[in-house]
């Protein structure tokens, strides 16, 4: 009898590797994506410190959703190719 | 029997088990999308169609053998396929009316094993090629998924605690529509491809078509559009279990089963060991609704699928092997499989409808245990 756990782990290793990244940048998208709808709550000398802080969680969102497309993108050619 | 006239019934079962392919595995890739609410029932079923339809065009590349090795190839005649595809089709609808989740390629395989049984003895069995391609991979994949859904789903919870909540269930169930999609377009690639492959070489048996030729248009476009027409139809009763018995469906839970699912199902075909759809996305499921808490997760329904599982395999091959048997005497036999499998096929349609679950009604909860509700009413 000859199990093939090589090819066994293999799926496991890169399906989980794949998954969670996707998950993940999502989910780090997403909190970008929060932290520039925020509520501005600071004082009125604050202003350059929250223009800071959405700018830096728009690009936190963009290079997530961005890496997560690409990947997509990968999977969709497999399915396709 | 008339060769022409068994390829034409083998063709038109195929395209049978095709259809209930469709419908019984909708749910894979729309139950909790679906749930969630990330797509209306009708439009899920209608994107999964449309997709199933394509990935059927997608790939049209057949397998060289029938059964991948698991019975003697010589002894596959037409009369064997077409018990083998009533054995599967039976059990599919069993299990549909169940609505429990379980694999149309088992049952497929099964079905061959229970009808090659018949046709050449235990001999013409290759029982280690079984262990190593159905029962070991049918033990692990679900496993395997649910433990990287459960991860998926715990770190989401984690990292989009920081997130505005509406902004988070809008994110994930549009990340979830994609993923979904994705699920039901890599099912038409590989199940569509399945009854073409068992068309097509039915055909290269019979002499109608020459050995190693791709499956003729007509098979592409007729495998198509019965497993999409079958997903159209919506496995309502299967949604439904996956969708709303399994656990509390949330966005984040649902993104992160369908993603799991994806991503486990395109590994496995591109590494050399495809695995059974149904039970990976079954596996991302229970694996999802684990990650948020252990103790949403009905258990008890877990215990049902899986015992449906382990009786695919032997169910469709009994079925086909008595099947296989009575076709073999000859074209009243064929006839008389044929006519019982109708009359089967429409009784569990039948039944069915006393407990119809329809679009309108798949994302109704489950009721109460009359002994929770009793319980309720003293307090």
């Amino acid at each position: 009898m000859h199990i093939d756990w090589t090819t066994l782990a293999a799926i496991a290793f890169v399906a989980a590797t794949a998954a969670l990244t996707v998950v993940l940048l999502v989910a780090f998208a997403l909190v970008g994506l929060s932290a520039r709808s925020e509520p501005q709550v600071d004082g009125p000398g604050d202003g350059g410190a929250s223009g800071t802080h959405t700018a830096s969680g728009s690009a936190l969102a963009g290079l997530c959703v961005l890496a997560a497309g690409l990947i997509v993108c990968f999977g969709l050619y497999l399915i396709v190719a | 029997m008339d060769t022409s006239l068994i390829v034409v019934v083998v063709v038109v079962t195929a395209l049978a088990f095709d259809f209930t392919n469709g419908f019984h595995d909708t749910a894979n890739a729309m139950a909790t999308s679906i749930a969630t609410g990330a797509f209306r029932p009708k439009t899920a079923v209608a994107i999964a169609a449309c997709l199933n339809l394509i990935g059927a065009f997608l790939s049209v590349q057949v397998a060289n053998t029938i059964s991948g090795g698991l019975v003697d190839e010589t002894l596959i005649n037409p009369v064997v396929i077409f018990a083998g595809l009533v054995g599967a089709i039976l059990w599919n609808l069993v299990t549909w009316f169940l609505g429990l989740p379980s694999s149309s390629s088992h049952a497929l395989f099964g079905g061959l094993i229970g009808a090659t049984w018949a046709a050449g003895g235990v001999g013409a069995i290759n029982f280690n090629a079984v262990l190593n391609k159905i029962i070991l991979p049918a033990l692990l994949s679900p496993v395997v998924a649910a433990l990287i859904a459960m991860t998926a789903t715990y770190l989401a919870f984690r990292v989009a605690a920081r997130a505005e909540p509406g902004a988070a269930s809008r994110g994930f169930g549009l990340g979830q529509r994609v993923s979904a999609s994705m699920v039901a377009l890599a099912h038409g690639t590989n199940d569509a491809q399945k009854t073409m492959g068992v068309i097509t070489l039915t055909l290269i048996t019979a002499g109608m078509l020459a050995p190693g030729s791709p499956p003729p248009f007509w098979v592409v476009l007729a495998a198509g559009m019965a497993i999409g027409l079958g997903t159209y139809m919506g496995g309502w009763r299967i949604i439904r279990t996956l969708g709303r018995r399994v656990s509390d469906i949330h966005p984040i839970q649902g993104f992160s089963a369908e993603t799991t699912s994806a991503a486990v199902i395109l590994s496995s075909t591109h590494l050399g060991l495809p695995l059974s759809t149904t039970q990976v996305c079954t596996g991302s499921i229970f694996g999802a609704g684990a990650g948020r808490r252990l103790a949403s997760v009905h258990w008890g329904m877990a215990g049902r699928i899986v015992l449906a599982w382990s009786f695919t395999l032997p169910s469709a091959a009994v079925v086909a092997a008595a099947a296989s048997w009575l076709a073999a005497t000859g074209t009243v036999g064929v006839i008389v499989v044929a006519a019982s499998a109708v009359a089967l096929a429409s009784g569990i349609y039948v039944a069915s409808r006393r407990n119809a679950v329809t679009a309108a009604n798949v994302n109704d909860l489950p009721r109460p245990a009359a002994a929770d509700v009793a319980a309720d009413m003293a307090a």
